[in-house]
């Protein structure tokens, strides 16, 4: 039997893979099918009856996204099965169908968010009537709490149940289902508790009628009056592609783009609702701290003041970036510092063992990417998670390795906490204890990975970010190389190279890409903050550091460069007001090491300047200007440094690795369990605190559900 | 008509002894094993032979239908699911031959699981049939106690285990894929079809469901033989059948009678005749409620099975024969059967959802004559854009009555429309939403 089947559709023969619906097989032959249920990535549920086909000879009209191409009987005289789409059989069913989802629907287009994005009112143009025959009175439905990301406004449900296959199929949490039958069938969460999922929101997106919107968005704005910019997202490090709608100056709503090699059609809530964040606690002017309080200051005074401490004792300034740093504003920074003399540099906030090894030395790009990629996730035939939550540090890649459990049958093991990750797992143990176990050949999932065509280990910030982080991380790429995570680029494999770092934060491989690390005798980010507090260090130039403790920096003069009046600021001395990444074009590199780059979908805040032009103006008073003058002559400049940032858009390709794993330094590993770095999903920078609607998420995250006996 | 001595069901009416003991004074359990030796491919070949059709409704070959099964157990066992939900409306034969006949249902499903090789048989059983499933289960475990199912079930060798599982009640769960989604631990609705239950049925293996009675019959079938069997009714229409007499009869009852036989005959023989005499007859609905209605010109020389009944544009269905003189408010009946189709529906897929209400709604109108002379066919072109538009056959069997009423009973609207009109000479029909 070959891999293909051919139809006619509407006199236009195709060859389609045998497992094609008959409806992608109308979609290529140039048919369009109206649809409501059917969405390529849920399950196919034929329910709403709107893509009914004529197939010549069958006795009645067939639902086209329920039939597979493969298993059409050809006709008689054995020439390829004749559809029609557009036949009068066809056309009827489907006015048919239009007029029955239409009679109980409350036709309240022009007082419901999804007007104008609306598939059943674009559906309805072509297939609905112009008046109603139905003359009894119409259901009503109750609405549904489901949280405070999602409104409900059940009335207009056409019962296509996508939202429930979503959220029982990609997000793995049974909270949706419809419950009773007939006329009084309901989408419901049972008993109106909050969507758990961190990707719930996705569900608006899916609905094909208003009866699931956006609750912070609800009566906000009408699709055509927002500007729309296609962008990306910097809340995690996967980089999600989004597009950023705008009116006027704000954010008002963020969505998901389609981006097969990252994050497929889904964002996370984070993602999705932190626009609001965009517009509280803004710093929009520059501040000076004078006796013990901040107080505005013109940009002449307070680049002034900051080119003055930087002039001082090269070995008493530290300059770190923090999680939303761009790649520009620290190529900037890292030039400046480096112009002074200043060594103590590091991007790695959270003390991450990555990037350089014990002497110093570079290691190489491999050792710190998501090397598999996101789509190899698809490929992985074993996961090994160590010492990371991917469900709170990358939710869209957790949904991908949720498919792989659900569609593959792929074995998942994790050593770290024992956490709900949507998707059952070998919880092997906790710590550094059972990755030595682990390692040993024989054990059991040694075995598995080593057998496994294509074996994957996830590494999390949580096995890394500790004080034997490069212990850690060398024991780990010693199991990777054993286990056969390595492969050569020519051999059977393609160069697959399972061994992957997830990182949580969005800027950090950039940063660790443009060498943002102790120069030669600088001191670490941990060195930085002892020092610090022992009253070392003088000045500390950070680049939207939000995440150390004010008590860290101990006496020193520290600069602030950011967006968010958040802890960086709180304890600043010195604020500089920059850019947001809905605010400016910015080059971000995502966990894979794939280069991409913002667009500018908002102005500015006030006397707001983009970071790398603050850095810019601040080499001018330090006098030791920066040999570039656009953002342009800066990004030649990078790529002409580091060859990477030459490419946008695309995971780097295997290549032959420069230093062969182990990465890291041999060492005793503690005895501490890996934690996730993230406690809070909802709060993890400076945005998202912003963000009411993420304070009222994180509120009943962790709200304890209340028992029934209560 | 049926000879005593070609019955199957013979204590269909609870005269005798329901018990192990009793049935197999009638012949229940005779020669099970020397049967089965026989082989699967004789048991299908004998049931195909004998013009056997599915007794459910859709009057599918039994025989061809047990076939569908791969001829050899892979990876995935065999399934045989009986389906004994039977709430179609006028229905009640399975009932009776689980009340009185367990024994042969259990002889079928052994019988017939051998020959699908499946070595597991459910039974899944209508919510409200209590009764029913404490007699089942006694007989059940009658057959056990006695090796007649179980290990190496009556000593032919085979495997065999048969459970009961009580349904909840709701008359989607009678579809075959809705009763296997019930069966498996889920809301019971219809699955999409392909996959059809011989490839992936009861937990995506290899399953066949049959209605109770073509699996109680089979085992008298194979043996009087498959030839005696198709002496009974017309060409394609083979065999003896129970149908259930309810309506204005003298005599309601069950009968096990000839197919093919006169509707005239049928009514006249068993039941007493005709409410009034045959000319006070008005309508019958001949195959459960979700066939179309015959009125009595046609129901005059009708025979009843499932070609005949299919040429009048109605159906044998279960053989629930529901007779109406001329006392009923023909409108106002079929009205209650929306209802009951209204109230049914899954919910699953869009046309039967929301035009089963829609339906029901305007009938109820007419049935008061609230309503307008253009409604009526506006009430057939809906039932149209359900009928054949939805995953299962529900709302094929919503529509259908409607399209019959209408058929044959359009004047008697008109005129219910008209009367109405007369008496409140301002009505606007329809607009009484808000009374």
């Amino acid at each position: 039997m070959s891999d293909t089947a051919k139809v006619v559709v509407d006199g236009v023969e195709v060859e389609v893979p045998r497992n094609y619906s008959l409806l992608q097989a109308c979609e290529q032959a140039g048919a369009e099918i109206p649809r409501f249920c059917y969405h390529e990535r849920l399950s196919i549920a034929g329910n709403c009856r709107m893509c009914l086909v004529d197939w010549e000879g069958a006795p009645k009209p067939i639902a086209s996204c329920a039939q597979a191409v493969g298993d059409m009987r050809p006709n008689r005289d054995g020439s390829p099965p004749n559809i029609f789409t557009k036949s009068e059989r066809a056309i009827k069913a489907r006015n048919g169908v239009m007029e029955f989802l239409l009679i109980n629907h409350p036709l309240d287009c022009p007082i419901c968010d999804q007007g104008g994005e609306c598939d059943l009112q674009d559906q309805a143009m072509g297939y609905g009537r112009s008046g109603s025959r139905y003359k009894e009175p119409k259901r009503a439905v109750d609405d549904k709490y489901i949280g405070p990301l999602i409104k409900t406004i059940m009335t207009r449900c056409i019962q296509c149940t996508r939202c429930v296959r979503f959220v029982a199929e990609i997000a793995g949490t049974e909270e949706m289902g419809l419950v009773s039958r007939g006329e009084n069938a309901e989408i419901t969460t049972y008993l109106e508790s909050a969507l758990t999922s961190e990707i719930s929101g996705n569900v608006i997106d899916l609905c094909p009628v208003g009866a699931l919107t956006s609750k912070p968005y609800a009566f906000n704005a009408r699709p055509w009056e927002l500007r729309k910019t296609e962008t990306v997202d910097v809340m995690d490090a996967m980089g999600a592609s989004i597009r950023v709608d705008a009116r006027g100056g704000a954010v008002m709503r963020i969505l998901p783009r389609i981006n097969d090699e990252i994050n497929e059609e889904w964002i996370s809530d984070k993602s999705r609702f932190i626009w609001d964040g965009l517009g509280r606690q803004r710093l929009d002017q520059p501040y000076i701290r004078e006796n013990g309080k901040l107080r505005p200051a013109s940009w002449n005074e307070a680049l002034e003041v900051v080119a003055e401490k930087l002039k001082g004792d090269s070995s008493r300034i530290a300059a770190l970036a923090g999680d939303l740093a761009c790649a520009e504003s620290m190529k900037a920074t890292l030039d400046l510092m480096r112009s002074l003399g200043v060594q103590s540099t590091d991007c790695r906030q959270d003390g991450a063992a990555l990037g350089v090894d014990a002497d110093g030395n570079r290691m190489p790009r491999e050792s710190y990417l998501f090397n598999a990629t996101l789509m190899g996730v698809d490929e992985a035939d074993a996961i090994l998670i160590i010492g990371s939550n991917p469900r709170k540090e990358a939710p869209v890649l957790n949904a991908r390795i949720r498919g792989a459990w659900l569609n593959r049958d792929v074995p998942v093991s994790l050593i770290g906490e024992a956490v709900d990750l949507s998707y059952p797992y070998e919880h092997l143990g906790d710590g550094p204890r059972t990755l030595s176990d682990v390692m040993k050949a024989g054990s059991k999932t040694f075995e598995l990975l080593k057998s496994a065509k294509r074996p994957m280990i996830i590494v999390g910030q949580g096995a890394l970010a500790r004080p034997d982080g490069a212990a850690v991380l060398h024991e780990i790429s010693k199991l990777a190389a054993d286990v056969g995570c390595f492969t050569a680029p020519e051999g059977e494999n393609e160069g697959w190279n399972g061994f992957s770092v997830l990182h949580t934060a969005a800027a950090r491989v950039g940063g660790l890409d443009l060498g943002f690390l102790p120069g030669e005798g600088g001191k670490d980010i941990i060195s930085i903050l002892q020092a610090a507090r022992s009253g070392e260090m003088d000045t500390i130039f950070c680049l939207g550091v939000d995440e150390i403790a004010a008590a860290n920096f101990g006496s020193a003069f520290v600069v602030y460069v950011g967006t968010h009046g958040d802890a960086g600021a709180h304890r600043a001395d010195v604020i500089l007001p920059g850019a947001a990444y809905t605010e400016k074009s910015a080059t971000y590199v995502n966990t894979e090491g794939r280069v991409q780059r913002t667009v500018r979908a908002v102005g500015l805040k006030g006397e707001a300047r983009e970071d790398w032009a603050i850095i810019r103006a601040l080499s001018d008073k330090v006098g030791k200007v920066l040999p570039y003058d656009t953002i342009d002559a800066l990004r030649t400049q990078m790529s002409d440094d580091n060859k990477i940032f030459m490419g946008l858009d695309y995971a780097p390709l295997p290549s032959a690795t420069s230093a062969q794993p182990p990465y890291g330094v041999s060492g005793e590993m503690r005895s501490e369990v890996f934690r996730s770095t993230i406690d809070s999903f909802y709060l993890t920078n400076p945005i998202a605190r912003a963000s009411k609607v993420m304070a009222e998420c994180a509120e009943l995250a962790v709200a304890k559900p209340a028992v029934a006996a209560e | 008509m049926l000879l005593d001595k070609d019955r199957i069901f013979t204590n269909l009416y609870g005269h005798h002894d329901w018990s192990l003991e009793g049935a197999k004074k009638r012949g229940a359990w005779n020669s099970t094993k020397e049967l089965m030796q026989f082989g699967p491919e004789w048991i299908c070949d004998q049931i195909k032979d004998s013009g056997l059709r599915g007794r459910g409704g859709a009057g599918f070959p039994t025989g061809l239908k047990w076939t569908f099964m791969p001829k050899e157990v892979r990876d995935r066992p065999h399934y045989l699911v009986v389906n004994a939900d039977e709430s179609e409306p006028g229905t009640c034969k399975d009932r009776d031959i689980m009340r009185h006949d367990p024994h042969l249902l259990i002889e079928g499903c052994l019988i017939a699981s051998f020959a699908m090789r499946a070595n597991a048989c459910y039974i899944y059983l209508r919510g409200e049939y209590i009764f029913e499933r404490e007699r089942l289960q006694q007989a059940i475990d009658e057959a056990y106690a006695a090796g007649l199912v179980g290990k190496n079930a009556c000593g032919s060798g085979w495997d065999f285990d048969v459970y009961v599982h009580h349904g909840a009640g709701a008359y989607i769960c009678g579809e075959e894929t809705a009763l296997l989604e019930s069966l498996e631990g889920k809301k019971g609705q219809p699955r999409l079809k392909p996959p059809f239950p011989a490839n992936a049925g009861l937990y995506g293996c290899p399953t066949t469901v049959n209605n109770v009675e073509s699996i109680a019959v089979a085992p008298t079938i194979l043996r009087r033989g498959s030839g005696w069997f198709k002496k009974f009714g017309r060409e394609n229409n083979a065999g003896t059948k129970v149908f259930c007499i309810s309506g204005h009869v003298n005599r309601p009852c069950n009968v096990e009678e000839e197919m093919s036989i006169p509707l005239k005959t049928l009514l006249e023989t068993h039941c007493g005749g005709v409410r009034g005499g045959w000319e006070n007859l008005k309508a019958v609905i001949p195959g459960g409620s979700s066939v179309p209605m015959l009125p009595k010109d046609i129901c005059d020389d009708v025979l009843m099975d499932f070609d005949a009944l299919r040429e009048v544009r109605s159906g044998l269905g279960t053989a629930a024969v529901i007779v109406m003189d001329k006392s009923t408010d023909v409108i106002q009946a079929i009205a209650r059967i929306a209802y009951f189709y209204k109230h049914e529906s899954c919910g699953q897929c869009t046309p039967c959802r929301e035009g089963t209400g829609w339906m029901w709604r305007v009938l109820t109108r007419m049935a008061k004559g609230e309503a307008e002379s253009a409604e009526i066919d506006m009430l057939l072109d809906v039932s149209t854009q359900i009928e054949g538009h939805t995953i299962c056959a529900l709302g094929d069997a919503a529509a259908w009555p409607i399209q019959g009423l209408i058929r044959h009973f359009r004047s008697e609207i008109e005129e219910r429309i008209t009367s109405y009109r007369i008496g409140r000479p301002h009505v606007q029909g329809g607009t009484v939403a808000a009374e």
